[in-house]
């Protein structure tokens, strides 16, 4: 792979379950480095789009290349945050050992670490400032501690690639610019390309390189500046849609998820 | 009369045996607790029980019988992978019609009720050298098994979501799981008896959870803790005349109660 080559080509891809169309003809490529969000109401393919780039969903017809090859073939070399999920109090699992899970989990048998492999996973536990909490049980954890977890476990395996999905989600806002940070600071650092989907733009406005808009049955792709307007958006959904920029924020009405957007919106 | 019994021969068999079954019980019994999954525990044991019923009625080894038993429920609740509520009912329903068919089959059996009360209640004491034979055979597919899959189903088992992403089959080792499952069930039953299998495969396991943080630790001592319930268990029944199965689950539940108080350390 030359050092130009997209990490990400994604080529005409379609996806469709029975007789329902959620895409077509769905092209992007994903430079070194670059942040994508991937935005638009429940439904349209988000996270079935981050399971395809992951090799675990086949899409209906186009085809996707991670690296240069198919995504199974760098499966263990993408790093992957999902939705914070709750872990039980009283799980024997250390914060370490969760990030050590991502260098090694889908190896067979007990195994042991090597000493450069232990010092990789206090690196990563370093990077994103979990050291002083990586020996407590995970479960005791804060939400916000548990998600910082879950970077480091998405960044030790020196990933070609970053795949958050909806990784804010019940997060409160300074600990979401804490993980979004995080996220930035590694893709400038290691050049590690970053999909990031999301419902809410405005934690991740700021550092996003392009925005990926799924709307039912149709999609857009551009610079935020391009995506995010009233016309591109009443284009996409067929009705009347606002964007509205308001103190640096960007909310979007008349959507037909709109209760949802302002749900989100108020939330915060 | 207690040193004299330990000299004996069946006894020395039955600690052996109690050994097999607490180490292999108490190391699966890690991955059952981390995965919610108690209660396929139980029906697994109870269509083991079925199963081994229905052998007796046709004139077969109750083992075999219970081998299938649990294994069928163990590969069908291994493919299915439910989770929660779902996964809850769906077990609250076979494991209720399979002892009611356990129940039909007892009453066509027409040999001692003896058997059918020791598959209930375990019987430690009656095991003999072959089938402790059997029972080591089986407890080292069931350790080996585990230790091949530790990692990923550690992972899986903790944090499916991000397992898969990386490739891990999670179906696959569900049922792996479960059929590993059903072999120290059936095991186990022959110790404890169907209605006390928890009591080696969960309570130990369970313990263990929160007495230490590392899971490989938790392993360790899920382990231990079953081991000094059924051996303690077996050596107090021949001091006294209470039944083993009693024995070991009144140790268990000690360390279980102890564990629960205990403000645990790294």
């Amino acid at each position: 792979m030359t050092r130009d080559a997209p990490v990400v080509l994604a080529d005409k891809l379609a996806l469709r379950f029975g007789e329902r169309s959620l895409w077509n003809d769905l092209s992007f490529e994903l430079a070194r480095g670059e942040l994508l969000a991937v935005l638009g109401p429940n439904g349209t393919g988000k996270t079935s789009l981050l399971r395809i780039l992951l090799g675990l969903l086949r899409p209906s017809s186009g085809h996707v290349e991670i690296a240069g090859g198919p995504p199974e073939r760098s499966r263990s070399r993408i790093g992957y945050v999902p939705q914070q999920r709750i872990f039980d109090r009283d799980l024997a699992l250390r914060g370490r050992d969760l990030v050590r899970l991502g260098l090694d989990g889908h190896r067979w048998g007990a195994g042991r670490l090597t000493a450069d492999e232990r010092a990789r996973v206090d690196r990563a536990l370093d990077e994103v400032g979990a050291t002083p909490y990586a020996d407590a049980p995970i479960g005791r954890l804060s939400g916000g501690e548990q998600q910082r977890l879950r970077i480091a476990q998405a960044l030790v395996a020196e990933p070609v690639l970053l795949l958050a999905d909806e990784p804010l989600l019940s997060l409160d806002l300074a600990y979401q610019s804490i993980i979004t940070g995080l996220l930035d600071a590694h893709r400038r650092s290691a050049g590690t390309p970053v999909v990031f989907v999301t419902h809410d733009i405005n934690p991740v406005h700021s550092m996003v390189d392009r925005v990926l808009y799924l709307a039912p049955g149709r999609w857009a792709i551009g610079t935020p500046d391009e995506v995010l307007t009233s016309e591109t958006l009443t284009d996409l959904y067929g009705t009347p849609v606002d964007v509205l920029r308001v103190r640096g924020r960007v909310v979007v009405v008349g959507t037909p998820d709109d209760q949802h957007v302002h749900h989100v919106d108020h939330a915060h | 009369m207690f040193t004299q019994l330990l000299g004996q021969h069946f006894v020395h068999t039955a600690l052996l045996a109690g050994a097999v079954v607490a180490i292999t019980s108490g190391a699966i019994g890690t991955f059952v607790v981390t995965r919610g999954a108690s209660f396929a525990v139980h029906a697994i044991s109870e269509l083991g029980f079925t199963g081994a019923a229905g052998a007796l009625v046709v004139g077969l080894d109750p083992v075999i019988g219970m081998l299938g038993g649990s294994l069928a429920v163990g590969l069908v609740l291994g493919l299915l992978s439910l989770r929660g509520r779902e996964r809850d009912s769906a077990i609250g329903a076979v494991l209720a019609f399979g002892l009611g068919v356990g129940v039909l089959f007892l009453s066509l059996y027409q040999g001692y009720a003896t058997e059918a009360t020791n598959l209930l209640f375990g019987s430690i004491v009656g095991v003999s050298d072959h089938q402790l034979g059997v029972l080591a055979a089986v407890g080292a597919i069931v350790l080996v098994g585990i230790g091949a899959l530790y990692r990923p189903l550690l992972f899986s088992s903790v944090d499916p979501e991000v397992a898969a992403a990386r490739g891990v089959p999670l179906r696959a080792l569900s049922v792996a799981m479960f059929l590993l499952l059903a072999l120290t069930t059936a095991e186990a039953i022959q110790v404890v008896g169907v209605l006390l299998v928890l009591t080696l495969v969960i309570t130990p396991a369970a313990a263990a959870q929160r007495l230490t943080v590392r899971p490989g630790l938790a392993v360790v001592l899920s382990i231990a803790i079953a081991l000094v319930a059924t051996e303690g268990g077996i050596l107090l029944s021949l001091e006294k005349s209470w039944p083993t199965s009693f024995f070991i689950s009144a140790i268990s539940f000690a360390v279980y109660l102890f564990a629960r108080v205990y403000r645990r350390a790294g």
